[in-house]
């Protein structure tokens, strides 16, 4: 059930590479990263990328392959044909290191811009009391495994380096939300993640939310939900103080 | 020579998994300025696969719940190897360690009154396990990552500047520990990216590396695990204990062979899962041990009824430690009553309707739908023991995690005494937490008090520069990837989950040539992200710790926890008051006996003697 599969993989670093072409043997119930390793322990010691649990948990082993972005440990090779060549390529987002690595600094400059949840003073430790129904909406964003896809794909910075300044990001507009969202957060969150955050950049395509391998509605239950909070404030601010008060009742 | 790029920090701290993240946060609130140095990057440490939970006496489902239940669990789970006091410690201050997560910002799942919920695990007498879902790692990890950015900020608000009192080097890796005399004074590496190396001085330094899973063929462990920390204690002069114990997980994939080992989370088998051999029938119930029979059903029914009604039924035997579970299932598949791909089955189909399987467990449906085409809401899971835990680790002070060389602290699955023979799931988290927090503290204790700071001798940079650049020095020898797999399939094959005389020593014949040809291994290219490179300087630390792993098994004729020898079935009760204790010296590896120290009399009393007498000898009970 083996088969010799044909590879083309982007080689090179910040001062420029191409695509190398490879014939590796492929076995049944393999993924994309087995082959890069298989690649790494017979043809090429030296070709680099990031990967850890190998178990599609910690976000490490993010890639475009045959151009959509993916995590390479969760791609399986029966998804393609035997005679296909399928082509891995780095995330294009992102400065390159070397082969497959890039610099995802951005992500974590970003995530230091996001003010931290911020506790009530009144309650102690072991006191916090919150319900299921009201903690599912901020988990449903903490399952995020910061594999920075959804980074790499919005449109807003994939091409247009520019944005990069002013933009956080749907990952981390969506921990915006999520702290907005969170039963005993303190902080107002709205006009931050208009004003620093850039969400006004955001024209809901959610082209982040198709890549996302934890299936994260990003858009939907994120990015719209805060815009319309935005919307809001701009008629109302007595409604969000309301909605603030009401949280904690 | 390109110049050697410098740091200095009052705490180091080498790990950025649960354990680390605690102990940089408790040494920055200890006023130190503190640096975290990691292999992958920041927030994917092996803390962030864990999925069951964190155990911690809160009585949030059951109000019995107390410390003195949770130590008495551990206890027995060890086998009562276990160092007493770390027991003690780790029962009373998880509750404290897991509510201070929320004021973080964690967001557990939660009970009806709005408190934490708990869920059941093997081994815990009370539903005990804090959780979230079933990915609880990835919120501990991404919750003490969000408060060192929490941190961070103060200190940009303070000095303008994020990294002022707290930074983290990621991608780098820390390759040996740097001394003055006795005493520590920081540790040398190379950024995994150029390539360059690095000198970090600081007189504290705190490994918090995680285990050795790597060594071993099958394993849920990922490629950090080389023992890393293990390695680097050792040749600085820290002793290890209990290195013979080696947790395999009765529940990995089996199938397709690329992704055999991968854990499958216990919670399955505490929401209701259950293991049925090619028969069908639940074996589990033909392999509950003496020491345990007062406590599990012994039949389906009783079982069954178990998940709804505590109190008057006893547990199913599924909820075994998991040395216990892990050796019947590799019986059952010797016997010939295996699944098609030499596992067994585990089954949540036919106990919990679809709709509750995946809200309960969704990485368990994605990771067998994504990777094996399995629907665990229709069908079994095949599943066999996958190496995933390390016992035995850095001998340390269970108060200040304080090891016997001066400046050197360990916390986490790199320290030793807490689990004794075997660790209970939900175990390692609370671990990680307690003892990290407390060797943070007992770190910056330790750097307020001294007078002097040590110095680097330029020596000793030389040295350790050199040892890392020797494998592109070499021409013609071995690729370290052919080394590594055959070390996995010697650890594996003879010193994995059954164990006899002939096969260790064999091990050991084997490793000796392995350390002979790794003296020349060959890796091509240049220093930048250089992963053959990375694998050549892993494969000492490797080497050096499988060494202590087969050594310590051979010399331990008995059966206990994490450490089954065919050739020595029983537990014995003579060898309770036992440690062996791996030491390195010019002359290699050595391993001697050291009595263990014996447990606090108030504590004992928590116990039944009828309990007790399976374990302790008579002169001990008299
Ligand atoms: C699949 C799986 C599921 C699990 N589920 C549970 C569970 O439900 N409950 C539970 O209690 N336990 C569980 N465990 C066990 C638990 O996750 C681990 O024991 C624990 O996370 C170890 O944490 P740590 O902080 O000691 O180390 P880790 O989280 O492993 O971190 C080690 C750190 O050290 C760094 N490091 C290592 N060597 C070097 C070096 N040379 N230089 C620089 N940095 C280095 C690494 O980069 C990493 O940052 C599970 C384990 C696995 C594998
Ligand atoms: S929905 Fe918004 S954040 Fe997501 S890809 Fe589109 S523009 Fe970017
Ligand atoms: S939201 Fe999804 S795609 Fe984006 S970083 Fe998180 S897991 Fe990755
Ligand atoms: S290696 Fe962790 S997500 Fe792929």
């Amino acid at each position: 059930m083996s088969y010799q599969g044909k590879f083309r993989v982007w080689r090179g670093d910040d001062s420029g590479g191409g695509l190398e072409d490879f014939t590796v043997e492929v076995n049944e119930g393999e993924v994309v990263l087995d082959i890069i390793h298989r690649l790494q322990a017979t043809q090429a010691p030296d070709l680099a990328v990031r990967w850890n649990c190998k178990a599609g948990k910690c976000g490490s082993c993010s890639a475009e392959i045959n151009g959509r972005p993916r995590l390479l440990c969760m791609t399986r090779m029966s998804v393609f044909d035997e005679s296909e060549t399928i082509t891995v390529t780095p995330m294009r987002t992102f400065p390159i290191i070397r082969d497959l690595v890039t610099d995802v600094s951005f992500n974590y400059t970003k995530a230091r811009e996001v003010p931290s949840f911020a506790p009530p003073k009144d309650l102690a430790p072991g006191e916090y009391r919150m319900q299921q129904v009201d903690v599912e909406r901020s988990q449903e964003f903490r399952k995020c495994i910061e594999c920075f896809l959804c980074q790499n794909t919005c449109h807003v910075v994939r091409d247009h380096e520019e944005n990069k300044e002013a933009f956080s990001g749907p990952r981390f507009l969506m921990r915006v939300a999520e702290l907005e969202m969170h039963p005993l957060d303190t902080a107002d969150r709205v006009d931050q993640a208009q004003d620093d955050h850039g969400l006004g950049y955001c024209n809901i395509t959610k082209c982040c939310s198709e890549v996302c391998p934890e299936h994260i509605h990003i858009t939907d239950n994120a990015l719209i939900p805060m815009k319309e909070r935005v919307a809001d404030r701009k008629y109302d601010p007595i409604v969000w103080l309301g909605n603030k008060l009401f949280k904690r009742s | 020579m390109p110049e050697l790029e410098r740091h200095s920090f009052d705490v180091l701290v080498i790990g950025a998994g649960g354990a680390g993240l605690r102990a940089a946060i408790e040494a920055r609130e200890h006023g130190m300025r503190t640096a975290v140095l990691c292999k992958s990057l920041f927030g994917k440490a092996h803390t962030v696969m864990a999925e069951g939970g964190i155990a911690a006496a809160m009585g949030n489902v059951n109000s019995s719940d107390s410390w003195q239940v949770h130590f008495r669990d551990t206890m027995r789970g060890g086998k009562f190897l276990n160092n007493w006091r770390m027991a003690e410690l780790h029962a009373q201050e998880a509750p404290q360690r897991v509510w201070e997560l929320e004021t973080y910002g964690a967001l557990f799942d939660r009970t009806k009154d709005g408190r934490i919920s708990q869920r059941n695990f093997g081994g815990h007498e009370y539903p005990r396990l804090a959780h979230v879902g079933d990915r609880t790692g990835l919120e501990l990890i991404r919750t003490l990552q969000q408060k060192i950015v929490s941190l961070q900020q103060e200190d940009f608000k303070e000095f303008g500047n994020y990294e002022e009192r707290l930074r983290v080097f990621q991608e780098f890796t820390v390759t040996d520990l740097v001394k003055d005399g006795d005493r520590i004074a920081g540790a040398f590496g190379y950024w995994r990216e150029s390539g360059r190396f690095v000198l970090f001085e600081a007189p504290a330094v705190i490994l918090a590396t995680g285990g050795i899973g790597k060594s071993f063929k099958v394993t849920s462990n990922s490629w950090e695990y080389t023992g890393d920390g293990h390695a680097l204690a050792l040749r600085a002069g820290a002793s290890l204990i209990n290195m013979e114990f080696i947790q395999f997980h009765p529940t990995g994939m089996v199938w397709p062979p690329s992704v055999k080992g991968i854990l499958v989370t216990e919670s399955v088998r505490g929401d209701g899962g259950v293991l049925r051999n090619s028969d069908g029938k639940r074996f589990m119930f033909d392999y509950i041990p003496e020491v345990f029979k007062d406590k599990y059903a012994d039949n389906e029914e009783e079982g069954d009824r178990w998940y709804t009604d505590q109190a008057n039924n006893r547990r199913p035997p599924e909820l075994l430690p998991r040395d216990e579970v892990a050796r019947a299932i590799n019986s059952e598949v010797k016997a010939g009553r295996g699944s098609p791909h030499g596992g067994v089955f585990l089954d949540v189909s036919t106990r919990l309707p679809a709709e509750e399987i995946r809200k309960r467990l969704p990485s368990m449906h994605h990771q067998f739908k994504e990777l094996a085409d399995v629907d665990i809401t229709a069908q079994p899971m095949e599943v066999g023991p996958t190496c995933h835990y390390v016992m035995g680790g850095v001998e340390v002070d269970p108060d200040t995690g304080s090891s016997s060389v001066a400046g050197l602290y360990a916390a986490g699955e790199v320290s030793g005494g807490m689990h004794g023979s075997n660790r209970l799931g939900g175990n390692s988290l609370s671990d990680l937490l307690v003892f990290g927090r407390r060797a943070g503290a007992g770190a910056a204790e330790y750097v307020r008090a001294l007078d002097q700071r040590p110095a680097v001798s330029e020596d000793t940079v030389t040295e350790a520069r050199a040892t890392a650049l020797k494998p592109f020095q070499q021409e013609g020898g071995e690729n370290p990837y052919t080394l590594h797999m055959e070390l996995q399939q010697s650890m594996n094959d003879l010193v994995g989950i059954i164990r006899r005389q002939a096969e260790m020593e064999e091990a050991l014949q084997r490793l000796e040539k392995l350390k002979e040809r790794a003296q020349s291994l060959t890796v091509e290219g240049h220093q930048q992200f250089n992963p053959g490179w990375h694998l050549a300087l892993d494969l000492r630390n490797m080497l050096l710790v499988s060494e202590c792993v087969a050594k310590a098994a051979l010399l331990r004729t008995e059966s206990r926890g994490g450490h089954t020898r065919d050739d020595h079935p029983s537990m014995d009760a003579e060898w309770r008051r036992k440690l062996l204790v791996c030491n390195v010296d010019e002359n290699g590896v050595s391993v001697e006996e050291k009595p263990q120290i014996p447990i606090r009399s108030d504590l004992l009393d928590l116990f039944d003697r009828a309990e007790l007498e399976k374990y302790l000898t008579a002169e001990e009970l008299s």
